[in-house]
């Protein structure tokens, strides 16, 4: 076991992997002697060189479509474009090709690339620099969709995720960036589509996933002292997604609360709720209730930022709301 | 040199004959409602995909835009596989799932028709991206757009890239002077297409598309640059379709003057023309030549239709690479 931050996890994962898989590189700009603005490919431009570890212009569209191409052929790259918010400018490529490829070709060809990005509110970063737009990104079929929260699972999941052959968004919350955590030194994959119960608890399931898994255990701590416990899932993947542990758990405890940082409307908890509703409808003792941000782009100004998302007490209020 | 041109004559003019029966067959099926979605139609352009092909090997790949079954066709693809998907059937390319605008066929090396324009530029240049890293010494990608695409922020990101890291890649504009409605001059500054490639520091010329010679020439030479690692080259051939967009297009915005004045350049009547000067075909030949190829038409078309729908259950098939979708209602 090794401490690592959540960015330096992304780095351990992906340097194991490329020294298994010499079809592994990784495009992105400010990578080879930076490491990524985030740590996240930190000493792999010195391991690996500038063949595979590639300074690129800021380009979104050109290095997603180039992305797809290589895969096309067989090549494994890894497009890491800093910013989630920065994916907009190539979503004509992730949406009307890279997602349709394998089905357009009736399975014939495969798209084994991974786009990575930070995504999430941070104090100051501002409208444009804070989105949470995985749900958007969930909703379209194929591609996958990974939210860890942990830097065992960045590990673990990157493993994974690089050798499977659909493409996948790997999603980092960059108030993550910095966190630490024991990662095992031993080759570790997690499964995508499998959720991890983070805390065991009877009267509530609070279900959430990247950075607002830790805020929800915070609020389970508080709560306890209040003698309301409550199951903490880690969905770790949106797509696929875990519903046998969603809906076991939602059915032992009969409520259920659904948390993450995207605004309310319109996002993944409205499916989450609507799934729960439709498997575990007899076993619910009050409605599912969700907490994310309000409908406004994410100002830069703290408290501001702090009075549209999500926090712990909201997800205290929540659960008190229904228990 | 007079027995290979003999040869390539012979070779382009077979081609482009067969995809012009092709796709008048394919638009008569169109107009009875027989083909599934919409149809852009090549005729006229031929010589494009042709000369292409011809300078091409067989381990090359090529992707291409909405308007693409003469490249198909040139590159190899089944004539009676491709029509069965042009109309949604079992024995279709991929079971009725990618139709005229989406073909693809990885065994020729065709990495995807595309129905967003521009879109095949960016895949052609993440293609011979993975050919120069593997070191592939004698493989090219060749990314067919129109006119269109010239003015989309992708062209001009991929043509960095492609700049950027000495690509070997070979754009070829089709320019049929019309995207979708609006004429080039109405939609692109700064005259030629091909200019552009100037500012991204490689070549870009201008060849005439309805002469496969010409077309053959520019991507023999750009093959050779790409294969000795001196990069992209970005080649506009001015060529003309003859129908309209889409089948079903009224074609308001140009005259029968201009359609006939394109027609008198017909690439089939040029090389044909040829041939016949040269004393390389006859009359005769040419007929037979004609009707064995309608003939293999006929027998794709009735392939096509005597193939039964694609089970329902296709539909839900390499969603995802495993093979299935990824939620179940």
């Amino acid at each position: 076991m090794a401490e690592l931050s959540f960015g330096r996890a992304f780095a351990k994962g992906l340097s194991e992997e490329m020294a298994r898989d010499p079809n592994i590189v990784v495009l992105g700009t400010d990578i080879l002697m930076r490491g990524g603005h985030f740590g996240q490919v930190a000493g792999l431009g010195e391991q690996f060189g500038p063949t595979r570890v590639i300074d690129t212009p800021i380009s979104e569209a050109g290095l997603v479509s180039l992305g797809m191409g290589a895969a096309l052929l067989g090549l494994r790259p890894i497009v890491d474009l800093n910013f989630q918010d920065f994916m907009l400018g190539a979503m004509d490529e992730l949406i009307n090709q890279v997602a349709k490829w394998s089905y357009m070709s009736d399975g014939r060809l495969r798209v084994p690339l991974v786009i990575r990005a930070s995504d999430g509110a941070a104090h100051g970063a501002g409208p444009q620099h804070s989105q949470s737009l995985e749900g958007w990104i969930a909703s379209t079929p194929g591609l996958r969709v990974v939210v860890p929260s942990t830097p065992a699972d960045v590990t673990g999941l990157l493993k994974t995720v690089l050798r499977q052959d659909d493409p996948v968004l790997f999603f980092m919350h960059k108030m993550l960036s910095a966190i630490k955590g024991e990662v095992p030194d031993e080759d570790v994959v997690i499964p995508l589509g499998q959720a991890a119960v983070r805390r065991a608890g009877d009267d509530v399931t609070i279900i959430a996933y990247g950075i607002m898994t830790s805020y929800a255990l915070q609020a389970a701590d508080s709560l306890a002292i209040e003698g309301i416990s409550a199951d903490v899932i880690d969905l770790r993947t949106l797509s696929p997604l875990d519903v046998q542990t969603v809906v076991t758990s939602v059915k032992r405890t009969s409520r259920a609360v659904v948390v993450h940082q995207a605004p309310t409307f319109g996002g993944f908890g409205g499916e989450l709720t609507s799934i729960i509703q439709e498997q575990a409808f007899d076993y619910l003792d009050a409605p599912v209730v969700r907490v994310g941000a309000r409908h406004t782009p994410v100002p830069v100004a703290s408290i501001l930022q702090e009075a549209v998302i999500p926090n712990v007490s909201d997800i205290v209020q929540a659960v008190k709301s229904i228990c | 040199m007079d027995y290979d041109r003999r040869h390539v004559v012979e070779s382009m003019l077979q081609q482009m004959l067969f995809i012009r029966l092709f796709e008048e067959s394919v638009e008569q099926d169109a107009l009875q409602g027989m083909v599934q979605g919409g149809v852009h139609l090549s005729i006229g352009q031929e010589a494009v995909a042709v000369g292409v092909h011809h300078a091409l090997q067989s381990q090359d790949y090529v992707t291409g835009g909405h308007r693409g079954h003469h490249i198909c066709l040139a590159r190899g693809m089944d004539p009676r596989i491709m029509m069965a998907e042009l109309m949604g059937k079992a024995t279709g390319l991929s079971r009725g799932k990618s139709g005229s605008m989406h073909l693809i066929d990885p065994d020729h090396g065709i990495l995807g028709l595309n129905g967003i324009v521009a879109a095949s530029i960016g895949i052609a240049t993440g293609a011979a991206f993975a050919v120069k890293y593997w070191q592939r010494s004698d493989q090219v990608v060749v990314g067919f757009f129109g006119d269109g695409a010239g003015n989309k922020g992708l062209f001009n990101e991929s043509l960095n890239l492609a700049g950027l890291w000495n690509l070997p890649v070979i754009y070829v504009c089709e320019n049929n002077q019309y995207a979708v409605e609006t004429h080039v001059r109405q939609s692109t500054a700064g005259g030629d297409l091909s200019h552009r490639a100037e500012g991204y520091g490689f070549p870009g010329i201008t060849v005439d598309g309805m002469d496969p010679l010409a077309v053959w020439e520019a991507v023999t030479q750009a093959r050779t640059r790409a294969v000795n690692g001196e990069g992209p080259t970005l080649i506009e051939a001015q060529t003309y379709r003859y129908r309209g967009h889409d089948v079903g297009d009224p074609q308001t915005y140009r005259t029968k003057d201009e359609i006939a004045d394109w027609r008198e350049r017909d690439p089939i009547e040029y090389l044909t023309q040829m041939a016949m000067a040269n004393e390389w075909l006859d009359g005769n030949t040419i007929t037979a030549l004609r009707e064995s190829m309608q003939r293999e038409v006929d027998a794709a078309r009735r392939f096509a239709l005597e193939s039964p729908d694609p089970e329902l259950g296709v539909a839900l098939q390499y969603v995802y690479s495993q093979g299935g979708t990824g939620w179940q209602n």
